[in-house]
């Protein structure tokens, strides 16, 4: 998708005015947070998983060589084929070269962010191959020429009106505002393409280095149909997805359904080993994983190394408040929320994604409800140092912070400009106790009048107190 | 603690907003204090925590400023500051220097020291049940903000609730979404004026449902934010730090409040 991160403010100004949007954000603050919190408080050990899923995240990315490789040699085992991309790119060209192979002209699609990374989608129709997406949310996506605005939840940013619309246009059926005829309007369009679709792409929730498999977990069954119905079944996933063995992968299924959703499984767990077997009643013939790079392997040992633990659950952007007025796609590319702060600026570089991290509060609620407990602000802080290192914060940022930090590193300096802002303040806001416009700060007065001093400052009162002034 | 004769020895971390903005917290904060068997230093060469350097990516200015600060509380028993989110930054000096830099245990030992004020009134002096002794009085329905450091980074939750329990007249009524930011975080509030308007809207929108009088919280910055906002939008209720009124410092104006009452006066 065209990145339009650099324009985060304004992308944020006109969010905050779209009713439609405003209305969705409403719902979503409401619900996601609230149901996850059921789902924790019936389960007296999820945080002690938490720990559990963090030491595991940490163990697994020492190995990750390791398990990688453990993971290709049982998928090959199995019948299956390994690709490795370092780039995005470089995905998209092995997808199409297997799509060439079997003579591809549609193909159906699973969800998946890491795709939308790589931009398949586009990559695809470019090279003369239909794409189908067949998650619903991606579906009403696709036939509106939109983008996911969160990484479980793609359409959350849309209301019912929207889908009815865009059905309508479509589908060329008589409009309707029922979700149940919508949804079953959805299924017989979609019923078709899984059954005509010559190669089926999904993404990975998880990789299993013993046994070569890869899972999915959804809500509507549209990953079975996708992987199991065409002959070529392509799982398109990124290289910090695998985990050691099926038990670990359950640690972290009960985490994400709970962090995500509130639900305490998701509806289906597929798991793919291989191409079909004999005696298989059904599955596809070939079996292709392209396991994606695009920037996480330089993030091993640097010090964004634990976002790698993140196993996409949204619980970070359900929670934010920044996410929760703005929506996903201020943030101007595929990961939004606290998450996408950190993960864009690697993945499009600072220069472009530099409002990411700044566009926070340090609240500090992503780091409370991560169940892999990454440290989110922190991580946001650590691009802040980046940008600033690099001199990209803007010039007022700079010289503010310069002339602040002259009078702050030097007491009796400090102490005298306090004196003196405090008596600016106070004649200004005089005994009104406040003022309701401010050219210098206009970024507050614009939104809310500006509380000011009715006294002297506290050092200057309590020295007049020691020294019996009073 | 506070049952030995020697009195504890607190290092006041006044806080630049607290300093130059609304001095009563300073001194409802040394009250309570001393109420509770303290005796209380205001060691003159503190200027700022150096959160706007810390959060702006200026490391180097971010060591310098810690570097003083540590300097200025050395030797004091205890630092305490009524602010969650400044002391939260004494609490990140450490995270600043390298394992080998002798700044390093320094910074540790302020850490191990620094105290929110509720909650070294609560986990420290075990103030809560002195209180009760003093027939602290407010008539007032209030609601209470949480804000974000001194909740998630020091625990602050339920000692300021503790302590306005045992205020007589004082009646608390939760929020909806007490626990949300909000929008202040320093300079978000004036690099992102937009978003951080939509966030203290909701704020003053939940604080406004409870039918409260007096919102109350523990951080200047946050009830700067709110009260500007309440004036703004013409809500009536009043914002105070919680010192004020567990210390009984309620006769001077709430935040952003006139002086004297501008409509009587006219």
């Amino acid at each position: 998708m065209q990145i339009r991160s650099p324009e985060f403010k304004e992308n944020a100004r006109t969010a905050l005015k779209e009713e439609g949007l405003q209305r969705a954000l409403g719902k979503l603050r409401a619900g996601f947070p609230e149901k996850r919190a059921i789902a924790v408080e019936r389960m007296p050990e999820f945080h002690d998983l938490r720990d559990e899923a963090r030491d595991l995240k940490n163990h697994i990315l020492e190995n990750l060589d390791i398990y990688l490789e453990q993971f290709e040699s049982k998928v090959q085992e199995s019948g299956g084929h390994v690709h490795w991309a370092r780039t995005g790119d470089d995905a998209n060209k092995i997808i199409l070269d297997i799509c060439k192979q079997v003579n591809a002209k549609t193909v159906t699609k699973g969800k998946s962010m890491v795709s939308e990374e790589t931009n398949l989608n586009e990559y695809l129709e470019a090279n003369g191959i239909q794409p189908v997406e067949t998650d619903l949310g991606e579906y009403i996506l696709q036939l509106r020429e939109d983008h996911p605005s969160h990484i479980i939840a793609p359409a959350i940013h849309l209301n019912l009106s929207d889908v009815s619309e865009i059905f309508h246009e479509k589908h060329g059926k008589p409009k309707s505002d029922d979700p149940a005829v919508l949804m079953q309007e959805a299924r017989e369009e979609l019923r078709n393409k899984f059954v005509a679709a010559d190669v089926g792409i999904t993404g990975a929730n998880f990789l299993v280095a013993e046994t070569g498999s890869t899972i999915i977990v959804t809500n509507e069954g549209n990953g079975d149909l996708t992987q199991t119905l065409p002959k070529t079944h392509i799982v398109i996933t990124s290289i910090e997805k695998v985990v050691p063995t099926l038990e670990d992968m359950t640690l972290f299924l009960r985490l994400l359904a709970r962090s995500a959703t509130g639900q305490e499984f998701t509806v289906y767990n597929t798991l793919s080993t291989g191409p079909r077997r004999e005696g298989d009643a059904d599955g596809p013939e070939n079996f292709h994983v392209v396991l994606v790079d695009n920037g996480r392997s330089e993030m091993v040992g640097s010090e964004f190394h634990e976002m790698l633990r993140c196993i996409r659950c949204s619980a970070c952007m359900n929670h934010c408040p920044v996410y929760g007025s703005v929506g996903g796609h201020a943030y101007g590319w595929v990961y939004p929320g606290p998450m996408g702060s950190v993960l864009t600026p690697k993945m499009i570089g600072i220069e472009k994604a530099g409002n990411l991290p700044n566009a926070s509060t340090f609240c500090g609620k992503c780091e409370e409800v991560c169940p892999v407990r990454i440290p989110l602000p922190k991580l946001m802080r650590h691009w802040r140092n980046n940008e600033f290192e690099k001199h990209l914060s803007p010039k007022a940022v700079r010289w503010g912070l310069a002339g602040w930090g002259f009078f702050a590193k030097r007491p009796t300096l400090y102490r005298q400009l306090s004196t003196a802002s405090n008596w600016f303040m106070r004649t200004l806001g005089g005994k009104k106790g406040r003022v309701k416009s401010l050219p210098m700060a206009s970024g507050w007065t614009d939104f809310r009048d500006l509380p000011t001093p009715t006294d002297k400052t506290f050092m200057q009162q309590w020295n007049d107190k020691k020294e019996g002034k009073q | 603690m506070s049952t030995t004769n020697t009195p504890v020895q607190v290092g006041l971390f006044v806080t630049c907003l607290v300093d130059m903005f609304r001095p009563t917290i300073g001194f409802a904060t040394v009250k309570l204090l001393e109420q509770a068997g303290c005796t209380v230093e205001v060691p003159e060469q503190q200027t700022c925590c150096g959160q706007p350097a810390f959060n702006s990516g200026d490391r180097e200015t971010t060591r310098d400023i810690a570097k003083q600060t540590i300097q200025a509380f050395d030797g004091y028993q205890y630092v305490v500051g009524p602010s969650g989110s400044c002391i939260g930054m004494l609490h990140y000096y450490a995270d600043l220097f390298d394992d080998n830099d002798p700044w390093k245990a320094r910074a540790e030992d302020l850490k191990a020291r620094a105290f929110e004020i509720t909650s070294f009134l609560v986990d420290v002096m075990k103030f809560d049940e002195v209180l009760a002794t003093l027939e602290q009085q407010f008539d007032q329905k209030v609601t209470y903000h949480d804000s974000c450091s001194g909740l998630r980074q020091l625990g602050v939750k339920v000692q300021p609730r503790k302590l306005l329990d045992k205020v007589a007249g004082t009646e608390l009524a939760e929020m909806t979404e007490a626990e949300t930011c909000c929008g202040f975080g320093g300079t978000f509030c004036v690099k992102y004026p937009d978003i951080s308007n939509r966030m203290v809207s909701n704020k003053t929108d939940f604080a406004d449902e409870t039918g409260a009088q007096t919102l109350l919280g523990g951080d200047l910055g946050c009830l700067m934010n709110i009260a500007g906002k309440l004036k703004r939008e013409g809500k009536p209720l009043e914002t105070r730090h919680v010192v004020e009124v567990l210390a009984g410092m309620t006769d001077t104006p709430a935040i952003a409040e006139a002086v004297y009452d501008l409509g009587k006066q006219a």
